[in-house]
């Protein structure tokens, strides 16, 4: 009886329900976004390190692996590296900045296609000229350009030999050359890729790697590296979801709140009447609460709704900048944080309701 | 207990309501007595206290001295929560503006006072005929705002008798109505008294509605008078 009432009551309101489920819905899209995001940027990034092909990364000691500093490694490295035992293949990589999260990597092509196993040319073909950059299928979307067409990026204009699809090392790659002497980094890169001739030598190579380049490169495994990719590992933006989730407990809690504030005023007459028929004021909570929780679910349902909206609205018009996946396994989380800033909005309303005087709010026009 | 004891018996009651520091007597010492199966119409001027009593009767407000018996019950000495469980069982409200839950139907609107009561069995035969002698068995599907002013007070009177109350309490039942529902309301009510032994307690500001009553008591400042 008390869900019909509750019910009855929600679908009497509806646009009330609507507008404070659609709010709600917000906080709970705003909360899978940011996680979905976080995620797929994450995913992209290893997705893209396990299409170089390589088994170990070599970086600068003390470098993070999410680090968007430029060249600090000596090129002659590369040349060392490729000389120990069980290394097939070594390459220098050169990872700049280009704006925000977004970088461009200059690679020697050629050697680049042998330990990649090559690109999949969507439009046009590989790289021609030292001014020849191939971008990934993310950026040809979000920019709408074809091969042959020139872009200018880093203040340099370059010509689009080929359209990729993307899910190797980055969504621009250009001459290693190039990019140094742009950049002024001739002679160094970012980073030492190295394939094996067997994977079953990774670890053993890799201690070989430690102890030579001590002091100056550190060795990792393409395992480790893409599986520190993860929200785990940057406590940054572990604190920044958290945040956003407390921000979302209370605009829950604030929307709740104003709507079942102002339901316990505009039914100040009915909470009387369900008094005076003998309702406890556990029962005027109860139903409140219930009230809270129907739109809490509502807005859960709407905000998973709106999710996938916003994700297919990203991968449509920014698919380059950001990558969303989705994030079922955030639904529940989700659902519960809206449901606790419903249940909090809705118990100050709920007790004042049941303290209410009867006699008063019979009397109440 | 006997029938002959009385169903409701105030004695030497007060209420005295405060506002600011000023003292403000509602009851002056009312002493009533109503018998089992009475149908008993309260009449008075504005201010005169019926409507205090009615709250005071009905649990929903505490006398400030004096004693109230409820079929034998001293409600003088029960707490919030047992007063609530007296107005589940034993009272039964009739209010001048219906006072209907506006999102139920006519049937939930009853069935909400059985909830409420903790009563959760199917209505009985005995209600059904109550429904009929109301005559809104054909409308207990609509929602108050389908159903007319004498309609609406009709299915109050069946909420307030669903869980058989010991005392029904209505307050300026007729108020809101016009003449030919007032008239149908009453008659109703009169009929309820007659043929189940419902004891009724009405108050009304019209001598004619007073009528219909078995005994007409008078209130003044907070006393009975006549």
């Amino acid at each position: 009886m008390i869900n019909k009432l509750v019910f009855e009551n929600i679908k009497h309101r509806w646009v009330r329900t609507l507008l404070s489920a659609i709010v709600i819905g917000v906080q709970v899209t705003t909360i899978l976004t940011l996680v979905g995001l976080s995620r797929g940027m994450l995913q992209n990034s290893a997705q893209r390190a396990r299409g170089v092909g390589a088994d170990i990364w070599l970086k600068p000691e003390g470098a993070s692996a999410f680090t968007l500093s430029s060249a600090q490694v000596n090129e002659k490295f590369t040349a060392l590296v490729s000389k120990q035992p069980h290394v097939k293949m070594a390459l220098g990589v050169i990872i700049v900045p280009v704006f925000g999260f977004t970088t461009m990597a200059g690679v020697d092509l050629n050697k680049f296609v042998q330990m990649s196993g090559g690109f999949h040319y969507l439009d046009g073909g590989p790289i021609e000229g030292p001014d020849d950059i191939i971008v990934d299928n993310y950026y040809q979307q979000q920019n709408h350009i074809k091969a042959g067409q020139e872009i200018k990026i880093l203040n340099h204009q370059w010509r689009v030999a080929g359209v990729v699809e993307a899910g190797k090392l980055s969504h621009l790659i250009a001459s290693k050359d190039r990019l140094q002497e742009l950049t002024g980094n001739t002679g160094r890169v970012t980073q030492i890729v190295v394939k094996v001739d067997d994977p079953k030598f990774t670890n053993a190579v890799i201690d070989q790697l430690n102890r030579l380049l001590k002091g100056n490169l550190k060795a990792v495994s393409i395992d480790e590296l893409t599986s520190i990719y993860n929200i785990n590992s940057l406590p940054q933006l572990k604190t920044f979801i958290n945040v956003v989730i407390g921000l979302s407990v209370i605009v829950g809690f604030l929307v709740v709140f104003l709507s079942m504030y102002t339901a316990v005023i505009e039914r100040t007459r009915e909470i009387g009447v369900l008094k005076a028929l003998g309702a406890k004021p556990l029962t005027i909570v109860n139903i409140l609460l219930r009230e809270a929780l129907v739109l809490a679910i509502l807005g859960s349902i709407i905000g998973i709704g709106l999710a996938y909206g916003a994700k297919a609205l990203i991968m449509t018009l920014i698919p380059f900048s950001l990558q969303v996946v989705d994030v079922p396994d955030w639904w529940p989380i989700a659902a519960l944080i809206a449901i606790v800033g419903a249940f909090l909005g809705a118990l100050y309303p709920g007790v004042k309701a049941a303290k209410q005087d009867a006699i008063e709010a019979l009397a109440y026009d | 207990m006997t029938n002959d004891m009385p169903i409701i018996e105030t004695r030497a009651l007060t209420k005295i309501y405060h506002s600011g520091d000023v003292d403000v007597p509602a009851l002056r010492g009312v002493d009533l007595q109503v018998k089992r199966g009475e149908f008993l119409s309260i009449v008075g001027p504005s201010g005169s206290g019926k409507t205090t009593l009615f709250h005071i009767l009905g649990g929903l407000a505490a006398p400030t001295h004096g004693e109230v018996i409820i079929d034998g019950q001293n409600i003088q000495q029960l707490s919030d929560s047992e007063r609530t469980e007296m107005r589940q069982r034993k009272v039964g409200f009739v209010f001048q503006k219906y006072n209907l839950l506006p999102t139920l139907t006519a049937l939930d609107n009853i069935m909400m006072a059985r909830f409420l009561a903790n009563n959760h069995e199917p209505l009985t035969a005995d209600f059904t005929r109550i429904l009929d002698m109301l005559s809104i068995s054909q409308r207990m599907s609509h929602k108050p705002r389908a159903l007319s002013g004498g309609e609406q007070q009709r299915v109050a009177i069946a909420r307030a008798l669903v869980n058989k109350p010991a005392i029904l309490l209505a307050d300026e039942p007729t108020g809101n109505l016009d003449t030919e529902n007032s008239n149908a309301v009453l008659s109703l009510l009169r009929q309820l008294n007659e043929e189940t032994g419902q004891t009724i307690l009405m108050i009304t500001h019209n001598p004619e509605a007073a009528a219909y009553g078995d005994r007409i008591v008078t209130m003044r400042d907070g006393r009975i008078v006549g």
